[in-house]
C-alpha cells in the first residue's frame, strides 16, 4: 500500500476484525484463548448467579463486571481491536459508541429513577383530576 | 518522500504532522480498510440502538402490571445452550476466516455450514422459548417489562436471522466466485457482524436473564 522504499513497517491502518499474515497455528491459538477465555467468564457469571455462596448484594456487580470482560475479551481475540497505532481509528470510533451507550443508558435510568422518585404516587393523581 | 525516507514510519503513522500530510499523501486508503471501516461506523451504530432497547428495559423491568416477572418466566438451562450454541458459533466464524485468509475452499464451507446449524440451534431455542411465554399468556402485550423484554431480545434474534441469511449467501458467492477480493471484503463485514451479535448477545444474557433471574 506504501510507495516508500525505506517504508519496512506495516501499513498505516488496518481494518477492523483484520489480524494482518500471521502463521495460522498462531492465529487459531488466538481464537483458542478467546473461546477459552470467554467459556470461563460466561461460566463464572451463570455459576454466580445460581449460588449462595457469596454476599448477595455483590451478585449483580460482579455479573455486571464479568459482562464488560467478556465483551473486551470478545474485542480483543474475536474483533481484533488492539491499541496499536494502526489500530487508532478503530478505537477512536469505539470509543465515541461506548460514550454515546454510556450517555443513553446512565441517562435514560437516572431520569426515569429522579421522575419516578418525585412523582406523586398514581392514585392521589388520580384523586387531584377528579 | 525525502523526510520519509529519514522518517520511520510508526513515528507518525497516521500524518498528523501538518504540512507533510498535504503535500505527499498516498491518496485514498486501500478498499479493504475503507469497507472494513465503514461497516465498523455501522455496527457502532446498531450497538447504540440496542443501546437504546437496553435502557428502555433496564427502566421498565419492574413494570409487570401484575403479570409474572422474569424471574417466574426465565429457564437458565435453556439460556445456558443458547449462549454456548453462539459462543461456538463465534469459534468457527473465526475458523472460517481463516480459512478463507488461506483459500481453503472445503475447511471454509464446513467452517461456515457448523456456524449455520449452530446459530440456527440458538434461534430454534430462542423461538421455542418465545412460544412458551405467549403460551403461558406472557405475550409482549402483558405488561410493559414483556414488551421491553421481546423488543430486546427479539431484535437480537432477527439480527442473528438475518446474519444466518448473510453466511448462506456468503458460502455461495464463496463457492462460485472464489476468493475474489471484493468476495473477501464481503467476509470481513460479516466476520465483524457476527462476532459483534455475540457481544451484545453477552449483555443481554447478563443484564436480562442473569439478572432477571435471581436476585
Amino acid at each position: 500500500m506504501s510507495d516508500h522504499v525505506h517504508d519496512v513497517e506495516k501499513p498505516v491502518d488496518v481494518a477492523p476484525g483484520d489480524e494482518g499474515e500471521g502463521d495460522v497455528r498462531l492465529r487459531l491459538l488466538g481464537y483458542l484463548i478467546g473461546l477459552g477465555l470467554a467459556v470461563l467468564l460466561t461460566a463464572t457469571s451463570f455459576f454466580i448467579a445460581g449460588t449462595d455462596l457469596v454476599w448477595q448484594p455483590s451478585i449483580p456487580v460482579a455479573i455486571i463486571v464479568l459482562a464488560i470482560a467478556q465483551m473486551g475479551v470478545h474485542l480483543v481475540f474475536f474483533l481484533h481491536i488492539t491499541t496499536g497505532p494502526d489500530n487508532a481509528n478503530n478505537v477512536m470510533a469505539l470509543a465515541f459508541g461506548l460514550l454515546i451507550v454510556v450517555l443513553v443508558i446512565g441517562g435514560s435510568l437516572w431520569i426515569m429513577a429522579n421522575l419516578n422518585h418525585n412523582m406523586m404516587p398514581m392514585d392521589q393523581l388520580m384523586q387531584m383530576q377528579r | 518522500m525525502s523526510t520519509a525516507a529519514t522518517m520511520p514510519a510508526h513515528a507518525d503513522p497516521h500524518h498528523v504532522g501538518g504540512m507533510r500530510a498535504a503535500t505527499e499523501h498516498e491518496g485514498p486508503a486501500p478498499k479493504r480498510i475503507v469497507t472494513g471501516y465503514g461497516f465498523w461506523i455501522f455496527l457502532l451504530s446498531d450497538i447504540v440502538m440496542f443501546s437504546c432497547f437496553f435502557a428502555s428495559y433496564a427502566v421498565l423491568v419492574n413494570e409487570t402490571a401484575g403479570g409474572p416477572s422474569g424471574a417466574q418466566l426465565f429457564d437458565l438451562r435453556s439460556v445456558a445452550i443458547e449462549t454456548a450454541c453462539l459462543l461456538l458459533s463465534s469459534f468457527t466464524c473465526g475458523l472460517a476466516t481463516i480459512s478463507a485468509d488461506i483459500r481453503r475452499q472445503a475447511r471454509f464451507q464446513a467452517a461456515m455450514a457448523t456456524t449455520c446449524v449452530l446459530g440456527l440451534a440458538f434461534l430454534a431455542l430462542e423461538g421455542r422459548e418465545f412460544a412458551d411465554f405467549v403460551a403461558r399468556g406472557a405475550g409482549p402485550t402483558r405488561s410493559a417489562f414483556l414488551s421491553a423484554f421481546f423488543t430486546l431480545v427479539g431484535c437480537h434474534g432477527l439480527h442473528v436471522s438475518a446474519g444466518i441469511l448473510w453466511l448462506l449467501t456468503m458460502m455461495a458467492q464463496v463457492y462460485a466466485k472464489g476468493f475474489r477480493a471484493d468476495i473477501q471484503r464481503r467476509l470481513l463485514c460479516f466476520a465483524l457482524f457476527w462476532h459483534a451479535l455475540d457481544i451484545i448477545w453477552v449483555a443481554v444474557f447478563s443484564v436480562v436473564y442473569l439478572l432477571g433471574s435471581g436476585v
